[in-house]
């Protein structure tokens, strides 16, 4: 029982930071490499403000607030250039962010902060309380993409200058798509380094970006539940692959790759496609 | 004197980054796709080149079975892998270009092993001292030599032939280059072959300069050459080659006055972020 607690903790902790990228990519349309660096940062505060003696949720806004912040600041970036420069801008964030927590000894440095302090709650609670803020994520998520400010994130995603002409103010809703998304993702921080009780660079590299934006990808860019379902499964891969060992990361790859080769949309376009195709076979038979 | 060592060993590293991002502008003016996968290519350059010179001891040979597989597997991507998505949106090939890395790094790691291999005698590795006491491997100069040749001739090329011309058309408008009898297919299947070749040698290159192969040793040069073909200002082969060999020089100077700061790879993303919230279409962009 306790693997499968631990399993489906780190699942809910993947799903909610996939939906948080899946906000500035999917809904709003701005690319980013650089995701896992909103990530760290919510982790390390809150390592941080744990090890020095802050009780752990409180430290889950502060992560929150710290990563939002520094997220509109990147944003503001996404001002001044666009698509694939916007990519590889992003992919420098990550990278500097990496680069800067390697040299400082009171980070941790190349090794790390390890020892962080519990929580307080069980490990059935911790799995409850990531269960529910995922949830709560994912409402929300539903919840803006119904919203004004959604439809408006939609427009940006698929005609910016037209969004331009119409008079709308493009640059602050983009603005807000990388605070909420960032924000989201430090939280998704502060519960994985609550969860991993370690925490160093390499948790939060290129691979790592990578990965999460496969799964936003892999699950359907912009559909919540899709992405909710691939962000699910691609977390689980690595241990339900134990058994293939030494090949998981070649199945892993051949898998984004044939994926994207065949089912572009995701798994998301796959379900809409089979769904159709039944509609379309009933209403023939009637 | 630490001066010009400094920009020597930039200029080094920055040959090398050329060589790479080459490929990685072609395919990115042709197609505009990020092209991930290109440093599997400069992997598998490496790879061959270390076991072909090891089984007939002739570094040419090497040489040239490394080029043209790696040349002959780009083709092979372009047709399998981009072709048949060139009509979806830019991420979609982003990310199978990157599953496709993974699989290929893997791929090398279960055939020939995580620890690398290395030449048996490893040629090219005397000291040469030049004017004023500098110091260079033989490899190092002629990796230099080599890539200055390389694009000397790819620019004559570009613009001094009929397919170098037909290519120069097909980036800049596609559909008025085919409408004037240019087969687009042929014309990518060559950019393909060719910087494909390109990473192929470089990945020799380095092989011999650091005596290893290794399953990873295409990260870095994935992730730089993307950077250096955004300074470059996407799809200028000169831009691209400026911004190489300025990237190159900005990171060894970097590491030995920010080096407490910031790792290499930061430094070249600070950089990298700094020019492009100055200059937004890149370094040398033609704009």
């Amino acid at each position: 029982m306790e693997y499968e607690i631990s399993l489906l903790t780190s699942m809910a902790i993947s799903v909610l930071f996939a939906l948080s990228l899946n906000l500035i990519t999917g809904f709003c349309g701005q690319i980013s490499l650089g995701h896992a660096a909103f990530l760290g940062i919510g982790a390390y505060l809150s390592a941080l403000l744990s090890k020095a003696g802050l009780p752990f949720l409180a430290t889950l806004p502060l992560g929150m607030l710290l990563a939002g912040v520094i997220g509109v600041v990147v944003g503001l970036a996404s001002l001044r250039v666009r698509a694939d420069f916007l990519a590889i801008t992003t992919m420098g964030v990550g990278f500097l962010f990496v680069g800067i927590v390697r040299q400082q000894e009171w980070l941790g440095g190349e090794l790390g902060v390890s020892a962080i302090p519990d929580s307080g709650l069980s490990k059935t609670g911790f799995m409850l309380l990531s269960l529910g803020l995922c949830l709560v994520t994912a409402a929300l998520c539903i919840y803006i993409r119904k919203s004004w400010m959604g439809r408006v994130f939609n427009g940006v995603a698929e005609d910016e200058d037209t969004m331009r002409v119409l008079g709308i103010d493009v640059p602050r809703y983009k603005l807000a798509a990388f605070a909420i998304g960032t924000a989201l993702a430090g939280l998704a921080g502060g519960l994985y380094a609550q969860h991993l009780k370690f925490i160093g660079p390499d948790s939060f590299g290129f691979v790592e970006s990578v990965t999460v934006l496969s799964m936003v990808v892999v699950g359907g860019i912009g559909s919540v539940v899709g992405v909710a379902f691939g962000a699910a499964v691609l977390s689980a891969l690595p241990a339900w692959f134990q058994f293939i060992g030494d090949y998981k990361l070649l199945v892993y790859g051949g898998l984004l790759f044939l994926m994207m080769r065949f089912s572009p949309g995701g798994m998301a376009s796959i379900v809409t496609r089979v769904v159709n195709s039944r509609n379309k076979a009933q209403g023939d038979r009637t | 004197m630490l001066f010009l060592e400094l920009t020597a060993q930039g200029l080094v590293q920055g040959s090398i980054y050329a060589l790479v991002a080459l490929g990685l502008t072609l395919v990115y003016g042709l197609l505009r796709i990020l092209h991930v996968a290109h440093a599997a290519l400069f992997t598998l350059g490496g790879y061959l080149g270390v076991i072909v010179t090891n089984a007939t001891g002739s570094l040419a040979l090497g040489f040239a079975i490394a080029m043209v597989a790696a040349g002959l597997t780009g083709i092979a991507m372009y047709r399998l892998c981009y072709e048949p998505i060139l009509k979806q949106p830019p991420f979609v090939a982003l990310i199978a270009s990157i599953g496709l890395y993974i699989a290929f790094e893997e791929l090398f790691r279960i055939i020939f092993g995580a620890s690398g291999l290395s030449y048996q005698a490893p040629p090219l590795q005397e000291q040469v001292v030049l004017f004023g006491g500098l110091q260079f491997k033989q490899a190092e100069l002629m990796v230099m030599a080599g890539t200055a040749v390389i694009i000397g001739v790819l620019g004559y090329l570009q613009n001094k032939t009929r397919i170098g011309v037909a290519c120069q058309a097909t980036v800049s408008d596609p559909q008025m280059a085919e409408s004037f009898g240019i087969k687009l297919r042929q014309v990518r299947d060559i950019n393909f072959f060719v910087g494909s070749a390109l990473a192929g040698f470089a990945g020799v290159w380095v092989a011999l300069l650091n005596n290893l192969v290794e399953p990873t040793m295409g990260s870095v040069p994935s992730y730089k050459g993307l950077a250096i073909i955004v300074l470059g200002g996407m799809g200028s082969v000169r831009g691209t080659l400026l911004a190489a060999l300025v990237l190159g020089v900005v990171e060894s100077f970097g590491t030995i006055y920010l080096g407490k700061l910031l790792d290499r790879n930061a430094i070249a993303f600070a950089f990298l972020i700094a020019v492009l919230m100055v200059r937004p279409q890149g370094l040398f962009a033609r704009r």
